[in-house]
């Protein structure tokens, strides 16, 4: 058997750490600090996974509420982004369902589907299509074609695509493994591509 | 490489995950498929176009009154 020394921790402590620490010992600064960080990217995540614009504001209120009241839980293991997010993903849903009251609304409903997970749309696109377009042309455009993907695609494709986290944060603010997170942005990426691919391809136009 | 093989990779091609012999296979199959080739630019085109247009922004007045109310009850304990 090889024994090994105990490794000395030198790892660099992230910034994020350290004002976390001075907010548990009350310095309410420090948490304003962190809230600032990030109050645009919970809110965008939120607003991306209810579609509801006054659901969002009130979710990130509630966000951060939370992760004031649970710093003590924040174990460090995990980047303080990534544990916000996944707070922000759990309060979306739970906000999901209570709108939704018929339906059951989770990460899994309907990915099941095959829908999108197969190119059928070949025809290439301008250079910079988004310039055949004014800015809000186009962002009604993005924001129609996103919100009809079911929202554990969505909610994957903002996660990784738009807010840049990685594959594995991906996976763990979402509670989901890793091959899964890999299939659904797959399956995300794809039905995107289709659904924008009607607007953005060659001598093609705004269509009905 | 068929286009269905190629297509449960283009995660990982994406993310530069893959090994160097499965990226020459990659490269030749999109040499010689069109449509995967399109697949691969209007999927990266998507992606790119997403996060250069945020399409859900904060309004600073929205931002400051919700930060005022968080921090405000942060002071009373939550």
């Amino acid at each position: 058997m090889t024994v090994t020394a105990p490794q000395i921790e030198e790892q660099e402590i992230h910034p994020d750490v350290a004002l976390v620490e001075l907010a548990r010992a009350g310095d309410q600064a420090a948490f304003e600090k962190l809230v600032r960080q990030y109050d645009r990217q919970i809110f965008r995540t939120a607003q991306h996974i209810t579609q509801n614009r006054e659901d969002a504001e009130d979710i990130t209120q509630d966000v951060f509420l939370k992760a004031y009241r649970k710093l003590d839980q924040f174990q460090g293991n995990s980047k303080f982004s990534t544990w916000l997010t996944r707070i922000a993903v759990n309060e979306s849903l739970m906000r999901l369902r209570k709108r939704k009251t018929s339906r059951t609304v989770s990460m899994d409903q309907d990915v099941q589907t095959e829908e999108g997970s197969i190119p059928r749309d070949f025809a290439d696109w301008s250079p910079n299509p988004e310039q055949n377009f004014t800015q809000s042309e186009l962002s009604e455009i993005l924001k129609k074609t996103i919100a009809g993907l079911a929202p554990g695609f969505r909610t994957v494709f903002t996660l990784r695509d738009i807010e840049n986290l990685s594959t594995e944060e991906t996976a763990e603010a979402l509670g989901l493994s890793v091959p899964a997170v890999k299939s659904r942005l797959l399956r995300a990426r794809l039905q995107l591509r289709e659904r924008l691919s009607r607007y953005l391809k060659k001598n093609e136009g705004l269509t009905s | 490489m068929t286009c269905t093989e190629f297509l449960a990779k283009m995660t990982d091609f994406f993310d530069g995950h893959v090994e160097p012999t499965l990226l020459s296979e990659i490269k030749t199959h999109l040499g010689e498929c069109h449509h995967c080739e399109v697949v691969v630019s209007t999927t990266r085109q998507t992606i790119e176009i997403y996060r250069d247009n945020e399409v859900y922004e904060l309004p600073t007045n929205v931002r400051e009154r919700t930060i005022s109310s968080i921090m405000a009850r942060c002071k009373e304990g939550c």
